[in-house]
């Protein structure tokens, strides 16, 4: 068999919308299928993936709803083929019953998020919304990777991280994106997995495994649903085990001034870049301020965060939601006599003035 | 001396006796499945993918692989699943609940894009799992959990005719039927013909079984088969609905050699 055409050769310099760059990073990194339904802003995946599609041999299903579009994923991965969907908002809230029976199932799976203003339809063009309900969405314990990418770089580098993180752990892997990364143009590096030494990890059928089954190898019995209640805790103990137990080798950050700090600032996703470049020029100027970014909301960096803020600096969230960043980081830090404090503003963006302003008050003890 | 008729070769004998109750229609519908695998030997590409509701408790009925997914999201999982090696020959079995309710979508969709799948319906009128309440395909008059004084079809509307849909939104390649557990040997024909046309890549393959559920309608051995043969049949004529020219060309051959 001829040698499949790879879509990123070596390295390039691109200048790109975020939603084409997640096209481009999911076929560099593999992706055999991508099962979608339209909703803004993820729509923009769907087009460049049915253009790449058919020069590199990929499949691509445009489905009846979200449901569909996360049901066909499971099945594609349970054939043995690395699938993937992209939505936003209650395209999200549907994809949760697909997402449930991947972690209830150890199936992989990769779901990009590009999120919207809710609740209900809200807005088509940004949030940061959807945190609780990427991290924790379905009927269960929140068995998921979840990705909080603030750049395009970050779109590509974590898109083609959650194929092999969720082909590797088999848990089923957010990229939690919002609408201006979806919708922006900006530069980054294109590149080739091979080139930097990233190993792309196979998908292994589930099912139509070599032999008849019963007779050269036991049938693939796979189900989601148990009789008894016991049975039940058993399996999700376990379940909850092993994800606890690989936890600390998907856990990622970023922090900066953090020691000694006597701010520090907590953000995720576009919002970051305006902490990040606020918590930098006060540093400059000699305040004693730091930021930390979770990059994985989903398992969250409980123990990273704890040690920020066990020498006594006071923390400020800053996000495009009403808190939800924040519950996740008042629950890390619980226990801890550590003051949080937030700038919450659901559906917009947060401004350099208001959190530099902000920030200066906390400092000053106001 | 009595023998027990064989068992399909592509049953599970470790999960025997099966866990329906008695009475109840499917082990007929899964009965005739098994041989049809067994008649087409393709019991090492079939991947069975059953519904929530009581085709769930099918999840370890074959030697054959099998997925058990959510209420009403059996035929999304097998398209994704085919799609992405169209060298499986994939079932989806649902009830009627699964099929014409909650995934009703997905049916409509998959039957559109004509799908190489084979949907296999079971259509015992009501919704056994959840203890019997009203389903698309209740009977005027019938009584159910939701329905205590009989369904009112002005309320209501009348059973849906799910065969006849699919046959309407579907072109030519499509194969279609209503069966009943009360004819297997017909009924295994049309279970047959179904995998048949998806391994021919033709098209978009749904069998409906008129099925009991004495546990729900609350009958006796002979109302049960009374109900299913005098009352479902009023509402749903039973035989092919829709079948490509191709396949009946065969089934002609075979007939006239």
């Amino acid at each position: 068999m001829p040698a499949k055409p790879k879509p990123v050769e070596g390295e390039k310099k691109v200048f790109m919308t975020g939603n084409e760059v997640v096209a481009w990073a999911a076929a560099a990194a593999g992706a055999d299928c991508m099962y979608g339904y339209p909703i803004t802003p993820q729509n923009e995946v769907m087009h460049y993936w049915t253009r790449l599609a058919p020069r590199f041999g990929r499949i691509f299903l445009q489905t009846e709803d979200e449901l569909a579009a996360g049901f066909a994923v499971l099945g594609g991965v349970l054939a043995g083929r690395k699938c993937f969907t992209a939505t936003a908002g209650p395209g999200n809230t549907l994809m949760q019953e697909p997402l449930s029976m991947a972690e209830m199932m150890r199936l992989p799976a990769v779901v990009v998020i590009q999120q919207r203003g809710g609740p209900s339809t809200g807005t088509v063009v940004y949030s940061q919304q959807e945190v609780m309900l990427t991290s924790f969405g379905g009927n269960g314990e929140g068995l998921r990777v979840v990705y909080s990418t603030s750049s395009h770089q970050d779109l590509y580098d974590y898109t083609i991280k959650a194929f092999n993180t969720a082909w590797r752990y088999r848990f089923p892997t957010f990229v939690l994106g919002d609408g201006y990364q979806g919708k922006m143009r900006e530069p980054l590096v294109m590149y080739d997995p091979e080139v930097r030494g990233i190993e792309l990890i196979p998908a292994e059928p589930f099912v139509g495994r070599p032999g008849t089954p019963g007779v050269d190898r036991p049938p693939a019995h796979l189900r989601n649903a148990y009789s008894i209640e016991e049975e039940l805790y058993d399996v999700v103990t376990e379940l909850v085990r092993q994800y606890e137990q690989v936890a600390p080798e998907i856990v990622e950050y970023e922090a900066f001034g953090v020691d000694g700090a006597v701010v520090v600032a907590v953000a995720h996703g576009v919002v970051f870049r305006a902490v990040k470049g606020v918590v930098r020029e006060l540093r400059q100027q000699g305040a004693p301020v730091g930021y930390f970014r979770p990059i994985t909301l989903r398992p969250f960096p409980v123990d990273e965060l704890r040690r920020v803020a066990a020498s006594g600096a006071r923390v400020l969230v800053v996000e495009s939601a009403y808190g939800q960043l924040a519950r996740l980081v008042k629950e890390a830090l619980s226990g801890l006599a550590t003051e949080v404090q937030g700038i919450f503003k659901p559906g917009v963006l947060v401004g350099q003035e208001e959190i530099a302003t902000r920030i200066k008050t906390l400092v000053q003890g106001g | 001396m009595q023998l027990q008729p064989a068992m399909p070769r592509s049953w599970r004998p470790e999960t025997k006796p099966h866990k329906f109750c008695p009475g109840c229609g499917h082990g007929i519908v899964l009965r005739v499945l098994g041989e049809a695998i067994d008649d087409l030997g393709i019991q090492d590409r079939v991947v069975f993918g059953c519904d929530i509701g009581c085709s769930l408790l099918a999840w370890d009925f074959f030697n054959v692989d099998t997925v058990q997914t959510h209420h009403g999201r059996t035929t999304p999982v097998m398209v994704g699943m085919k799609r992405a090696n169209p060298e499986l020959i994939v079932v989806a079995y649902m009830g009627d609940g699964g099929g014409y309710a909650i995934g009703t979508q997905h049916l409509v969709n998959a039957a559109t894009r004509n799908d190489r799948i084979t949907v296999i319906l079971v259509n015992n009128t009501q919704y056994g799992m959840t203890g019997g309440q009203m389903a698309p395909t209740t009977l005027p008059g019938q009584k159910t959990e939701t329905t205590p004084y009989g369904r009112d079809p002005e309320l209501t509307g009348y059973p849906m005719q799910g065969p006849e849909m699919v046959a309407s939104i579907t072109r030519e390649g499509t194969y279609v039927a209503r069966g009943t557990v009360a004819r297997p040997r017909q009924l295994k024909e049309f279970v047959k013909r179904a995998l048949q046309n998806q391994m021919a890549g033709r098209g978009f393959s749904f069998v409906e079984a008129l099925s009991t559920c004495p546990t729900n309608w609350r009958t006796n051995a002979e109302d049960t088969w009374k109900f299913l043969e005098k009352e479902m049949t009023k509402y749903f004529r039973v035989g092919e609905v829709k079948v490509p020219q191709e396949l009946a060309r065969e089934k002609g051959e075979r007939e006239d050699g």
